[in-house]
């Protein structure tokens, strides 16, 4: 029975991950990075950016932040409205990562906090620069953004950015704060890489968040090493991802798939899972501090997610990259601190 | 072909949403052109706010004056409604309003919160400490009141002093909350629950003057005929109590300390006397609409008689209820001697106010959802409830309060202020808050509207053990003075 449960939860972040990917497969025909494997897989897809279709090579930055939905094609706002009638229904088919908001809002927003003053109440955020990685429609990118910050959310499905981008055009807070770019993150990687070369201009992020995308990576090494490479020196890295263990094996795969076979067979790898030990090592040998680990539990009843002390399906972990030329003693005192205002969450 | 059908369409304006063909510049301009005159201009030119509040009495005031005020809300732009005039009192008037609000201890913190206690009771309110409620058919009596004295039960207010608080209070924060005087609405367009094609998603509000604003969320405080409630169909229960009350201020007959609040059960509806200082109190006569009538046609001399006989004639009293309760009050103090308090006697009223006599009707409605897609419902918008307890305003400090807190916190978590969640926290408190509170009064009401001997001689055993439980009556009161 309550085995049960935890199958239709897992099961429905499945298949919210699955709908994403079948979108990249009909939405971008003319592209061939169509998934993070793929893009992960090939790095050099970065140097194919000229080449892609029309649509693609308008969405520089510039005309990213400045889109409104009348720039673009009504068939195509059409779809993104249908699109974003899903993606922002909170009771509909992404209730369970609309409820983790409540969660992982203020673990993100906390932490920040812990390191840097908010100087406005009302926008606490404010003045700091975070990239949502995968963000999807935008869901955790608005209420980033909402609270001050500015965000850039990438995410290769250009249906899900579209969506994010249209939703969040209507709303006059977000309108200047938030932006969206349909491009993965090697690629942002890499053209800060030539940015910085060519005017030395500093656009690096204040935090980084990968909220239930690390699970569809196939290299995780690069992905860590991009982050690093866009991370600010001592900025933050927010990771939320499902545990590679035999429970999540048994209600992922066993039941999701094979028994009820909502999920197609083979959407989902369980060799990509990972373990919030094999997670930590992997961000430490690439020049990160992990602060800390927390397990999230996911209520199907009451809808909601709670702090849990058990790492076994579901877990948030916070790290940070280390200086350069690190103080020791300064090093220390925030890790402890961070330490204290993890415990708060349990 | 296709695309050059469609432009060509889009010049003519009837297609005016088709636009952007990339490959015929041209067209795309003018079809542009012919959007930002229309639906483009619509959007941009009316302005988004975050929370709408419909409606500046004493309830919307407080709301907007609480939003301004919290600091997760701080650069939210907040806008308040009101039909009428801005009201301004810089001299307190020499005389009582009728219309007066019993305010909790709980409603007092909130709006001490907000800064605006300390102007009420600057300028004028009166508290009480004890409240004695007997039958009009029987000598059964309950009184309430704080320990030894000391504390508070409550405070009587007049609603123009609260409402002229408010507005002071408004005027300091006019950084933070936009107010519109003599603004009425004219229109509501709600958004669908999932965006659809072409749909603006935020609540639009069209005004008289023809200005439409858009509000992330909608807060209806615009009474009990509240025009959000009707315009949305949200079920109401509601029933006429076939009542009116009337309304005036009361002159003693002599100067008392006069810090308690009478109220008495008459077969025809509850009257209640409730203090304003050392000489004046303020009537409240619940009745049938034939005897408000009747009253206010009579001169005042028997006006005043009227109003002495029903707060010290026997006439309702009958001989078997009497010896009844007088046997169930002996048997019960032979029990808990010390439980139980002595019955006093109200000030006998000496004149009226003049031009203080006034009617009005008296109904009861319970809005059965609070909330819509990004509306909320607040006071009597939401719930309407018989004068008898002096519950109504306090109601609606209370949902001031909840719907404060968690906007507060939607806030700090970064939500969209007019999501479903935290709208449906609120619903969720103050339905299980008001109801039971509404049900108690109407209870009442109906328990003391007859003088059906069975009826009088339950309520009188209920009202006397009651009287002699103080446990019980503590639990009440705090209940009341939420």
């Amino acid at each position: 029975m309550y085995s049960n449960k935890f199958g239709r939860l897992v099961l429905g972040l499945y298949s919210r991950k699955q709908s994403s990917v079948c979108g990249i497969a009909q939405g971008c025909a003319g592209r061939s990075s169509f998934s993070w494997t793929a893009v992960c897989k090939e790095r050099t897809l970065r140097l194919q950016r000229g080449g892609c279709p029309e649509s693609h090579a308008a969405s520089s930055q510039i005309s990213s932040r400045s889109a409104s939905h009348t720039t673009v094609d009504p068939d195509e706002v059409r779809r993104f409205q249908s699109l974003s009638g899903k993606w922002w229904d909170e009771q509909g088919e992404f209730a369970a990562l609309h409820a983790m908001n409540d969660l992982r809002v203020p673990f993100i927003r906390d932490n920040l906090l812990s390191v840097h003053r908010a100087r406005h109440p009302g926008r606490p955020l404010a003045g700091l620069t975070i990239l949502d990685v995968g963000c999807g429609g935008g869901l955790l990118t608005e209420p980033l953004g909402r609270l001050g910050a500015e965000v850039l959310g990438i995410d290769p499905v250009e249906d899900s950015i579209g969506t994010a981008r249209l939703h969040s055009s209507y709303d006059p807070d977000l309108r200047d704060r938030v932006s969206y770019k349909a491009c993965s993150l090697e690629e942002l990687s890499a053209e800060e890489e030539e940015g910085e070369s060519e005017e030395l201009e500093v656009s690096q992020y204040d935090a980084i968040v990968a909220s239930e995308v690390v699970e569809h990576l196939a290299d995780l090494e690069t992905f860590a090493f991009c982050c690093s490479n866009v991370l600010k020196p001592g900025g933050s890295l927010f990771i939320t991802t499902i545990n590679k263990t035999n429970l999540s094996y048994a209600l992922g795969i066993v039941v999701a798939e094979q028994l009820l076979r909502i999920v197609p067979s083979g959407t989902h790898d369980w060799e990509k899972f990972i373990s919030p030990e094999e997670l930590e090592r992997l961000l430490e040998s690439n020049g990160f501090s992990v602060q800390s680990v927390q397990g999230m539990l996911y209520n199907p009843l009451s809808g909601a997610w709670s702090w849990t002390n058990s790492t076994a399906i579901n877990y948030a972990l916070h790290a940070v990259k280390v200086r350069d030329d690190p103080l020791p003693d300064q090093t220390e005192e925030s890790s402890s601190y961070q330490d204290g205002s993890a415990d708060t969450h349990r | 072909m296709h695309k050059l059908t469609r432009a060509t369409v889009a010049l003519n304006g009837l297609g005016r949403c088709l636009i952007a063909e990339k490959h015929l510049s041209a067209f795309k301009i003018i079809s542009r052109g012919l959007v930002s005159t229309d639906h483009e201009g619509d959007s941009s030119k009316s302005e988004v706010y975050d929370v709408v509040i419909s409606g500046g009495g004493m309830v919307g005031s407080a709301m907007a004056c609480s939003l301004g005020m919290d600091p997760n809300l701080e650069g939210k732009k907040i806008l308040l409604l009101e039909a009428g005039n801005k009201k301004v009192m810089d001299k307190v008037p020499d005389t009582y309003s009728t219309r007066v609000s019993s305010i909790s201890p709980g409603s007092a913190t909130l709006l001490s919160g907000i800064g605006v206690w300390e102007n009420i009771t600057k300028m004028r309110c009166k508290p009480y400490k004890k409240m004695q409620v007997w039958d009009a058919c029987s000598d059964a009596l309950i009184t309430f009141d704080k320990e030894n004295l000391e504390e508070e039960m409550a405070y009587i207010v007049e609603n123009d002093v609260v409402v002229a608080a408010l507005t002071k209070q408004l005027d300091s924060l006019s950084d933070n909350v936009q107010v519109k005087y003599r603004s009425k609405v004219v229109k509501y367009t709600w958004p669908m629950p999932h965006q659809s094609v072409e749909s603006i998603p935020w609540v639009q509000v069209m005004l008289a003057n023809g200005e439409t604003v858009q509000t992330k969320l909608l807060i209806g405080a615009d009474g009990p005929n509240s025009m959000v409630r009707r315009e949305l169909r949200i079920p109401t229960v509601k029933w006429n109590y076939d009542q009116s009350a009337v309304v005036a201020v009361l002159h003693l007959s002599e100067p008392t300390e006069n810090n308690v609040a009478w109220q008495r059960f008459l077969p025809t509806g509850p009257i209640a006397m409730l203090p304003l200082s050392d000489t004046e109190s303020s009537l409240v006569w619940s009745t049938s609409h034939r005897l408000a009538e009747e009253l206010l046609e009579l001169d005042e001399e028997s006006f005043v008689d009227a109003i002495n006989s029903a707060f010290w004639s026997n006439e309702n009293q009958s001989e078997l209820i009497e010896t009844a309760g007088s046997l169930f009050r002996g048997a019960l103090s032979a029990i808990m001697p010390s439980a139980g308090s002595p019955r006093q006697l109200p000030p006998s009223v000496a004149g009226i106010g003049k031009k203080t006599r006034v009617m009005f009707p008296l109904g009861m409605g319970h809005a059965s959802e609070y909330i819509r897609h990004r509306v909320a419902l607040i006071g009597d918008a939401a719930h309407r409830v018989h004068p008898l307890a002096g519950q109504g305003a306090n109601l609606g400090f209370g949902d001031v309060a909840c719907l404060t807190q968690l906007l507060s916190q939607a806030a700090f978590n970064g939500k969209d202020l007019g999501a479903i969640q935290h709208l449906l926290e609120y619903e969720t408190e103050r339905q299980r808050h008001n109801l039971p509170m509404m049900a108690a009064v109407d209870l009442m009401k109906r328990l003391y509207s007859t003088n059906a001997a069975p009826v009088v001689l339950l309520r009188t055993f209920g009202l006397q053990a009651t009287n002699m439980l103080p446990a019980l009556k503590e639990q009440i009161m705090a209940f009341a003075s939420k």
